[in-house]
């Protein structure tokens, strides 16, 4: 079996980090699954940051995945009060609906 | 440990939660005190700002220098006079609670952090620490469905914008081995050591970055979260948000990628010249006018990049000067919209405003200095802000630049003309609801700084100078 090296760890960061993108911007159904490709993105980027830690035998990588942890459960927070809030004015989150304001 | 360079943001941070507990503890009505007690924050962190020390603290994460300070400044007065402006409105519109000053305290505290941030991590936490109370009060008028769907618009951008900066930031840690802006600075200085992976991070960094500005192509936030949300809330985004993004590019373009000038300046050309030519032609149609203002601020961003582009003192003393009356301006402008109030109803339609020179010609008055001054007509203030904004570019030689700036100002002085013409020579509509006594003030004081600025340029452009010479320095 190959060894698993920093390369194997930033080709799937960088496969997650793309399915979180596409899944906001190809995503025509739900808000939720939105919310759920963001969460994807900082997963990617803290895989990205514990394996070059890891490889840097340095801590600070390690230290900035934990901020990311702590900010993106403020953030899924607010997302879902949001979410909520939307929901009950509108009684949809179908990502089509969100279209009043435009021009 | 020298925490003490840190004292205006701990301050801050600590009257937020202050008010935040004297706001839940009693049964009665504590809006208005936490409005009053909100000032009173911003103007110690203002005390504090000024009296501070120079130098790093937090194991080098943090820096007060002279940028910083002049920076922190703007921003705590642009912070002030949207918290003034949004009071009245808030209550007249049914949605003053005491939580919309705390949530503006914690977001200048994020914003203070941005533009001392002196390592990645600093730089994020910052970033977070503006954008999640901001996400919040775009939604903060929670019966409105349309600021419902502002506040979720912006959050799914906002949210996208900081994942594609973390992984940049990530990036760049990983191929240079620090998060540290002095030593990213020294290590990129060495063309050998800037790799594919650090030059395509710093990209990443940029979009996130780009973003918080609202510069082209990231800019397709702005005019739905700026129509959707409160007007209270847009006159705090378009003010006091724009200066730490901007500061905070400045910081990280001079310091850390400061080695990488030929990969990011063609970016950031094309930055400028997408925003202005975008805010000049896609305003042109707008009948909103908090949407037209939305297209002009992405337009004036265009312009302050233009500093940033040609780089150099010049080029961002050029950039700190224009938004710095940028601020001021935009501060008057969304203190008029929050007058358009009819029979207890906000209009925000441009027709509304017709023949106000007739029933309001003080407050007509007002806008048309702010519509000229943001047209560039000299002598106003917003003539001096784009005179030291393409200054450098033409003295550098960036024609492009040059040329493409002064006839976006042309075609953007057709809205901004359409406006006063609305004013002063339609057919006048009912007069608006009285005028609070706070917006009247905010917006004289912004009325008098556009008008005689011509008279005293010096100490602004003297504070600008300094702060540019400190972080070049």
């Amino acid at each position: 079996m190959a060894e698993i090296g920093l390369a194997h760890y930033l080709v799937v960061s960088a496969i997650l980090f793309m399915l979180g993108v596409f899944g906001i911007f190809m995503n025509r159904r739900n808000v939720i699954v939105i919310l759920m490709s963001v969460e994807l993105i900082l997963l990617s980027v803290t895989l990205n940051l514990v394996a070059f830690s890891a490889r840097l035998d340095d801590l600070a990588g390690q230290v900035f995945a934990m901020f990311i942890l702590t900010v993106a459960a403020a953030e899924a927070a607010i997302g879902l009060a949001i979410v909520v809030i939307y929901f009950r004015q509108r009684g949809t989150i179908e990502v089509e609906d969100i279209s009043a304001l435009k021009g | 440990m020298n925490w003490t360079l840190a004292l205006p943001e701990i301050a801050l941070a600590v009257s937020a939660m202050a008010i935040l507990v004297g706001g839940v503890l009693p049964r009665r009505d504590t809006t208005f005190p936490a409005h009053i007690a909100a000032l009173g924050a911003l103007l110690l962190a203002a005390a504090l700002t000024l009296a501070q020390d120079r130098g790093l603290a937090f194991g080098g994460q943090y820096v007060a220098d002279g940028f910083s300070t002049f920076a922190k400044l703007l921003i705590l007065f642009g912070a002030a006079a949207g918290l003034a402006l949004a009071q009245e409105w808030n209550a007249r519109q049914g949605i003053a609670r005491f939580e919309f000053p705390v949530l503006i305290l914690f977001a200048t505290t994020g914003m203070m952090v941005m533009v001392s941030a002196h390592d990645l991590i600093a730089l994020y936490l910052g970033l977070e620490l503006l954008s999640l109370p901001l996400y919040v009060i775009a939604a903060f008028d929670r019966d409105n469905p349309r600021s419902a769907e502002a506040g979720l618009k912006y959050f799914v951008l906002g949210a996208l914008a900081s994942g594609l900066l973390l992984y940049g930031a990530a990036l760049v840690y990983g191929f240079a081995g620090t998060t540290r802006f002095d030593r990213l600075a020294q290590l990129l200085a060495d063309p050998a050591r800037v790799s594919a992976g650090v030059v395509a991070g710093m990209v990443f960094v940029l979009a996130g970055l780009a973003f918080k500005v609202a510069a082209v192509p990231f800019h397709m936030w702005t005019p739905d979260v700026y129509e959707g949300a409160p007007t209270s809330v847009t006159a705090f985004f378009a003010a006091a948000p724009k200066v730490a993004a901007f500061a905070l590019l400045a910081r990280v373009l001079t310091g850390p990628f400061g080695g990488l000038e030929a990969q990011w300046q063609q970016v950031l050309h094309l930055a400028a010249l997408g925003s202005m030519v975008l805010g000049a032609l896609a305003a042109l149609g707008q009948q909103n006018i908090k949407r037209l203002m939305a297209y002009s601020s992405i337009g004036h961003v265009g312009f302050a990049l233009i500093g940033l582009a040609v780089g150099g003192e010049a080029g961002l003393r050029g950039t700190l000067l224009y938004l710095a009356i940028y601020m001021v301006m935009t501060l008057g402008v969304f203190g008029v919209l929050l007058c358009m109030r009819r029979g207890g109803r906000a209009v925000e339609g441009i027709g509304d405003l017709a023949g106000l020179g007739r029933t309001d010609p003080a407050l007509a008055l007002a806008m048309a200095v702010f519509m000229f001054s943001m047209a560039g007509v000299p002598p106003l203030a917003g003539f001096f802000g784009k005179l030291y904004a393409l200054l450098p570019a033409v003295q550098g030689g960036f024609w492009t630049l040059a040329v493409v700036g002064v006839l976006a100002s042309v075609v953007s002085a057709y809205y901004y003309l359409r406006i006063v013409k609305v004013m002063y020579f339609d057919a006048p509509l009912p007069a608006f609801d009285a005028r609070p006594v706070a917006v009247s003030v905010v917006v004289a004081g912004a009325g008098l700084f556009t008008t005689f600025f011509f008279l005293f340029p010096a100490p602004l452009i003297a504070a600008a100078q300094a702060a540019v010479a400190a972080l070049m320095g």
